[in-house]
């Protein structure tokens, strides 16, 4: 083994180590977080570093599939993302948390609630 | 001589991703947590992967390097948009050193 490839194995080890690190902090965040946004934010983060520690991997073990595995993962993770932060825009379309900001129910919509109870 | 360049482009990228987790951690409220992330988060992987495009030279890898790159730098401001704007309509209170809040009046009705 020559010096150069010993520098690239510790380098590797010691920045999994680091990741690994800041994964237990955002599972901190994700745990306590005061409100739901604040998890889909640690959620985000975390799926950042998933992808980054499958790059790292994919350097440390000279296996290049894992970088197939880091596109996909990214992938999954955005549209998990939005999903997650649409979810809680609409469950709390209705609530009397902040009435100033409450969205006006569409127009088209409540004729077709009307229509519906009419006919029942 | 590309193995001490890959190396130090490693270490580089993920203490970026670890100062973004400290910031989701530290920072006072919602918006700046997920400004922390975006930022720092987005840097920390992008160098990571160039680290890889740089230590295995081929074609086929660095085509997919370079979308892994892209798809960070256009998912993430999408992303952290589309949870900002639920966090505000969903009435997630602002930190209290917050001097401005322009949305206040223009208002999401």
């Amino acid at each position: 083994m020559t010096g150069a490839t010993v520098f690239l194995h510790g380098a590797g080890q010691v920045s999994m180590a680091i990741l690994l690190a800041g994964m237990f902090l955002l599972l901190w965040r994700l745990s306590k977080g005061p409100n739901a946004a604040d998890r889909v934010v640690a959620m985000d983060l975390l799926s950042v570093l998933v992808v980054t520690f499958l790059v790292i991997l994919s350097i440390h073990t000279r296996e290049t599939s894992y970088l197939d595995v880091a596109i996909a993962y990214a992938c999954i993770a955005f549209l998990g993302t939005i999903a997650l932060a649409r979810f809680i825009q609409k469950g709390t379309r209705n609530k009397q948390s902040r009435p100033d900001l409450r969205q006006k129910s569409d127009p088209l919509y409540e004729n077709l609630l009307d229509k519906r109870r009419s006919h029942d | 001589m590309i193995e001490y360049l890959t190396g130090i482009l490693m270490v580089l990228g993920s203490l970026f991703c670890l100062v973004a987790a400290l910031g989701v951690i530290r920072l006072p409220d919602t918006l700046t947590r997920m400004h922390a992330v975006t930022k720092a988060g987005t840097l920390g992987a992008g160098l990571v992967v160039l680290a890889h495009a740089f230590f295995h030279q081929q074609t086929g890898i660095f085509l997919r390097a370079g979308f892994i790159i892209v798809l960070l730098l256009f998912t993430a401001p999408v992303a952290a948009h589309l949870i900002a704007r639920a966090s505000y309509r969903s009435g997630v209170p602002l930190s209290g050193r917050t001097r401005v809040d322009e949305l206040k009046k223009t208002a999401l009705k």
